[in-house]
C-alpha cells in the first residue's frame, strides 16, 4: 500500500531524500501524503510551498504543484497563490526556525487573516540544515552549537501562538504517533481557514547528539512516553502531567474565511454592473 | 476609433492604470511614503474588475505574495519606496532566479534608512543593480511625466512577461505625486504582450526548458495540471534543485544572456538638441524635466548643449553612449545622489571626454538654473 | 495670459488648497492649456502651514515645481509670514482680510480681501474659502476662464453643493471686480 502511495504521490526520480538516518521528516512528508490521498484530492488541485531547511525539501520529492520559497516567506508567497486562485488547495510545509522565527510575522498574520492555508511544521526543535543552531522552539536549558553554554531563551508554543492569532484549526501530533498524525492533518486540510498542524518530529544528527538523547529509537521512544492525548491531559492536575507534552486537537472552529470574504466584495460590484 | 480621454491625474494614479491597461490583476504590498497612492488606487480598482488587491503584513512578504500571484497565472505587481525597496531585494532574486515575471514599482525618496520620507531623491538607481546578491538580471525604466509613466507601466509588464523576469519602474517623488495633463490611449493603441504558456496537456513539459528559437522557457500556471516544481536553488530543466556546476553555470548564464542578447529590444532613449552638441546633459526620471529647461535655456544662450534621456535605466544604454561622447567633449549628469548613474557613463567612455557629475541630496529637486550654471562653467 | 504662470496657493491645512490646486490646474486643461500641479515638501512643510502650486501654461512644461510664483494666495498670518519671500519681485499677493501685512516689499500688487468672512458669514460655510479664492485669482489674473473654471469647480465639488460653490465662486470674482 505503501508504494502505491509513492508511484501516485511522490517524484520517485527525486528519492532517496537528502535527510539523515533516524530523521522524523519522512514520517510527517508521508502522512501529509496519505492525508492527500485519503481525501482522493486530485493532484492538480494542491499546491505545497515551503520555505528554507530540512523541513522545506519535503515539496520537491512530492508529484504536485510545488514552490520552495526563500527562508520564512512560505506563508507570504502561499498568500499569494491561494488568494491568485482560491480553487488551489494550498499546503505549507515548515520548520520551527522557519515559521516561527525569521518566518514569525507571516505566520501570526496569515493565522489572523484565516487564510485556507494549511501549515504542517515539522518541528525538531533545532535549526538542521545550518548545523544544530538552537531555535524558537528548543526547551530552555538544552544545548545546541550557538547555544554551548545551555539555551537561556524560552521556547514558543507554536499551536498557543497561532490559535491566538486567529487559526480556526490547530492541533499537534508526533511522527511516533504516524497514524494520528494522518487523521489530524486530514481534518487541517478540510478546513476552510487557516490551519496548522504541530508535527513534532526527531533530529538525532544536531538536537540529539548535542542533548545526548541517544538514538533515534530512543528518541522516538521518548515521543511515545511523553506524549498525552490532550483529552487525557485534561484530567491531570499539572503535577501529574509533569513534562509532558499535549498533543491532539486544540481548535477547530468556523469563522470567516479571507478569500471568501474577498470574493463577497467582487461579486457585490459584479451584482451592480 | 474612440477619442483618448484628456485629464489632470497624479503619477503615482497613473503608474496604477498603465498596470491595469497592461492587465495587471494582482496587486500586494504595504504601504510606504510616498508610494502609497498607488496601493490605495489598486484597492479601489482591482475588486471591480475581479482582480485581486492584498496589503500584506510587512515589504518582504508583499513581494512573495506579488510572486506568489505570478506563478498562479497573474499578471502581479507591487510598489513600494526605499526602505522597502531594501526589504524586498531578497525575494527580488528569487523572482530573477526562478523566472517569475512581475512589475516592482520603487517610488524612490530620500535615504538612506528613514530619511526624508516625502522628498524626492534617485538614490535607488545602484540598488535597482545590485540590490540583491548574486549576479542576476536587472531591467529597470524610469518615467520623467505622468504620461511617460502610463507608457512606462505597460512596458515594464510586457518585458516581465516576455523575459520572465522582475522589472523596475523607477519612479521618483517628482514625478509620482505630481498632477499633470495625460491623454489616456485608447485600447487599440496599447500593445500588451502575454507570457508564452505551455501547450495544454504537454505531457514532456520540463518547466525551465528553452527549446530551439524561444527567448525563455514557456511558463505555466499552478493548478492547470503541469506538476512542475519552483525554486530559488539553482535547478535543471525541470526545476529540480541542482548541486552541478555545470547545471549551475548553464542556468545562469542563460538568466544572464537572455537580458543582454537583448539589449537592443529593451534599451530607450530620446535625445534633442544633438547634432553639434560639444556637451550633452545625460538624464533621467523628474532630474529630466529640469535638465531640459536648462539645456533648452543654454541653447537660448548659444551654448552647444545637447539632451539624452535615460528611459531604460538599465541595461545601461551603452553603445549610444559611447557614441555620443565620440562626438561631444563633455558629458554632464544630474541625479538626486552623490553620482551613481555618472558611475556607467565614466565606465564606458573615452579618456579624453570630460565627465561632471551634478548631486543633490537635500530632498529638494535640482532646478534648471542649477544645471544651467554648470553647463556654463564648463563652456 | 503670459506664457506661463507659476501659483502657489496657502494656508492652513484643512482648508482645501491641494483641491483648490487641483481645480485650477484641470480649469486650465479645460482651456486646452497645459498645467502641473505639485506640492514641493521640504522642512518649511512642517507646522500650520499647508500649500499647493499649480503652474499653468500655452507651452509644455518641463521643471514642474515652483521657485518664485507669480502670484501667491496666503489664507492665513502663519502662511503669508512663510511664504511671502517666495513671491517675485513685482508679484500679486491675494491674503485674507485677517492678515498683518505690514511692511511688504512694495513691488508687490497686494490684494486683501476678506475671503475666510465671505465663505462664513456670506456663504455660511467655511469650507467654500478655497472656492473664493479660486474666483479671486480668476478675477485677477486670467489664468483660467470663468466657463472652465466653473465646470472644474463642479467637477470636483461633492454633489449637492453645486449651488453653494457656484455662489462661492461668484463671491471672489466680486471680492476682486468691486
Amino acid at each position: 500500500m505503501s508504494s502505491e502511495l509513492i508511484k501516485n504521490k511522490f517524484r520517485t526520480d527525486r528519492l532517496p531524500h537528502i535527510w539523515c538516518p533516524g530523521c522524523g521528516h519522512g514520517i510527517a512528508m508521508k502522512a501529509l501524503a496519505q492525508a492527500i490521498d485519503n481525501l482522493g484530492w486530485d493532484k492538480k488541485d494542491v499546491c505545497i510551498i515551503s520555505g528554507i531547511g530540512c523541513s522545506s525539501r519535503a515539496p520537491g520529492y512530492m508529484d504536485f504543484n510545488t514552490l520552495h520559497t526563500t527562508h520564512g516567506r512560505a506563508l507570504a508567497f502561499a498568500t499569494g497563490v491561494k488568494l491568485a486562485n482560491p480553487d488551489l488547495k494550498v499546503v505549507v510545509v515548515t520548520g520551527d526556525g522557519d515559521c516561527s522565527a525569521i518566518g514569525g510575522n507571516h505566520l501570526i498574520h496569515t493565522a489572523r487573516r484565516n487564510m485556507d492555508i494549511t501549515t504542517i511544521v515539522f518541528n525538531n526543535n533545532i535549526y538542521g540544515m545550518t548545523g544544530g543552531q538552537y531555535s524558537p522552539t528548543t526547551p530552555t536549558n538544552d544545548f545546541g552549537t550557538t547555544a554551548p553554554f545551555g539555551n537561556i531563551d524560552k521556547p514558543f508554543d507554536i499551536c498557543k501562538l497561532v490559535e491566538a492569532a486567529g487559526a480556526t484549526y490547530v492541533a499537534r501530533g508526533t511522527v511516533y504517533h504516524a497514524n494520528p498524525l494522518i487523521k489530524l492533518i486530514e481534518k487541517a486540510l478540510l478546513n476552510k481557514g487557516f490551519s496548522l498542524v504541530d508535527a513534532i518530529s526527531i533530529c538525532p544528527t544536531y538536537y540529539g547528539r548535542k542533548n545526548k538523547k541517544g538514538t533515534p529509537v530512543n528518541m522516538m521512544n521518548f515521543l511515545k512516553d511523553k506524549a498525552i492525548d490532550v483529552k487525557a491531559a485534561a484530567k491531570l492536575t499539572p503535577e501529574e502531567l509533569g513534562d509532558k507534552f499535549i498533543m491532539g486537537e486544540f481548535k477547530n472552529t468556523q469563522e470567516p474565511e479571507y478569500t471568501e470574504e474577498y470574493q463577497k466584495i467582487v461579486d457585490r460590484f459584479k451584482k451592480e454592473r | 476609433m474612440k477619442n483618448r480621454e484628456v485629464k489632470l491625474m497624479q503619477g503615482n494614479e497613473a503608474c496604477v492604470e498603465g498596470a491595469l491597461a497592461a492587465g495587471m490583476t494582482f496587486y500586494a504590498g504595504y504601504p510606504i511614503t510616498p508610494s502609497t497612492e498607488i496601493a490605495e488606487h489598486c484597492a479601489q480598482k482591482l475588486p471591480l474588475i475581479g482582480g485581486k488587491f492584498i496589503q500584506m503584513e510587512d515589504e518582504i512578504a508583499g513581494m512573495a505574495a506579488t510572486i506568489g500571484g505570478s506563478l498562479a497565472g497573474l499578471k502581479s505587481m507591487t510598489a513600494t519606496s526605499g526602505p522597502g525597496f531594501s526589504l524586498k531585494q531578497e525575494n527580488i532574486g528569487y523572482a530573477a532566479l526562478a523566472e517569475v515575471p512581475c512589475v516592482i514599482v520603487d517610488v524612490q525618496r530620500a535615504g538612506p534608512s528613514t530619511g526624508l520620507p516625502t522628498a524626492p531623491s534617485q538614490g535607488d538607481i545602484m540598488q535597482a543593480k545590485w540590490g540583491t546578491h548574486g549576479d542576476h538580471p536587472v531591467i529597470a525604466l524610469a518615467p520623467t511625466s505622468v504620461k511617460e509613466t502610463y507608457d512606462l507601466t505597460i512596458k515594464c509588464f510586457n518585458l516581465a512577461e516576455k523575459y520572465r523576469t522582475p522589472v523596475f519602474l523607477m519612479l521618483d517623488e517628482i514625478v509620482g505625486h505630481m498632477r499633470e495633463k495625460i491623454e489616456i490611449p485608447t485600447p487599440d493603441e496599447i500593445e500588451v504582450f502575454d507570457r508564452v504558456r505551455p501547450e495544454a496537456g504537454d505531457e514532456n513539459y520540463q518547466a525551465y526548458k528553452v527549446e530551439e528559437g524561444q527567448l525563455v522557457p514557456p511558463m505555466a500556471a499552478f493548478g492547470e495540471g503541469f506538476h512542475f516544481h519552483v525554486t530559488g536553488l539553482m535547478h535543471d530543466d525541470f526545476g529540480f534543485p541542482s548541486n552541478d556546476s555545470e547545471i549551475a553555470d548553464k542556468l545562469l548564464r542563460r538568466i544572464m544572456n537572455k537580458i543582454s542578447n537583448n539589449v537592443d529590444d529593451i534599451v530607450m532613449y530620446e535625445e534633442e538638441f544633438m547634432e553639434d552638441a560639444e556637451m550633452v546633459v545625460l538624464a533621467y526620471g523628474g532630474t529630466y524635466r529640469s535638465a531640459r529647461s536648462a539645456v533648452k535655456q543654454a541653447r537660448e544662450q548659444g551654448l552647444k548643449v545637447g539632451l539624452f534621456k535615460a528611459i531604460t535605466i538599465w541595461p545601461f544604454p551603452e553603445k549610444r553612449v559611447r557614441e555620443l561622447t565620440s562626438k561631444a567633449k563633455s558629458i554632464l549628469v544630474p541625479e538626486l545622489n552623490l553620482g551613481q548613474y555618472v558611475l556607467e557613463v565614466e565606465r564606458v567612455v573615452s579618456d579624453d571626454t570630460q565627465v561632471i557629475s551634478l548631486g543633490k541630496i537635500n530632498g529638494e529637486a535640482i532646478t534648471p538654473n542649477e544645471i544651467l550654471a554648470k553647463i556654463r562653467e564648463v563652456l | 495670459m503670459n506664457k506661463q504662470h507659476e501659483i502657489r496657493l496657502s494656508g492652513s491645512g484643512g482648508q482645501g488648497l491641494i483641491l483648490g490646486g487641483i481645480i485650477l490646474a484641470e480649469a486650465a486643461l479645460i482651456d486646452g492649456n497645459n498645467a502641473i500641479q505639485s506640492q514641493s515638501y521640504g522642512p518649511e512643510a512642517r507646522g500650520g502651514a499647508s500649500k499647493a502650486e499649480v503652474i499653468i501654461s500655452t507651452e509644455e512644461i518641463d521643471y514642474p515645481k515652483v521657485d518664485k510664483a507669480d502670484l501667491l494666495l496666503a489664507l492665513t498670518e502663519v502662511a503669508y509670514v512663510k511664504y511671502i519671500k517666495s513671491l517675485k519681485e513685482g508679484g500679486i499677493l491675494i491674503v485674507d482680510e485677517n492678515v498683518n501685512v505690514e511692511g511688504i516689499n512694495p513691488s508687490y500688487r497686494v490684494v486683501q480681501i476678506p475671503i475666510i468672512n465671505t465663505a462664513t458669514e456670506k456663504i455660511g460655510k467655511s469650507m467654500v474659502a478655497n472656492i473664493i479664492a479660486l474666483g479671486a485669482i480668476q478675477e485677477l489674473s486670467n489664468v483660467v476662464t470663468k466657463e472652465a473654471l466653473e465646470k472644474a469647480v463642479l467637477k470636483r465639488v461633492p454633489r449637492g453643493t453645486e449651488e453653494l460653490n457656484k455662489a462661492a465662486l461668484q463671491a471672489g470674482y466680486e471680492l476682486v471686480s468691486k
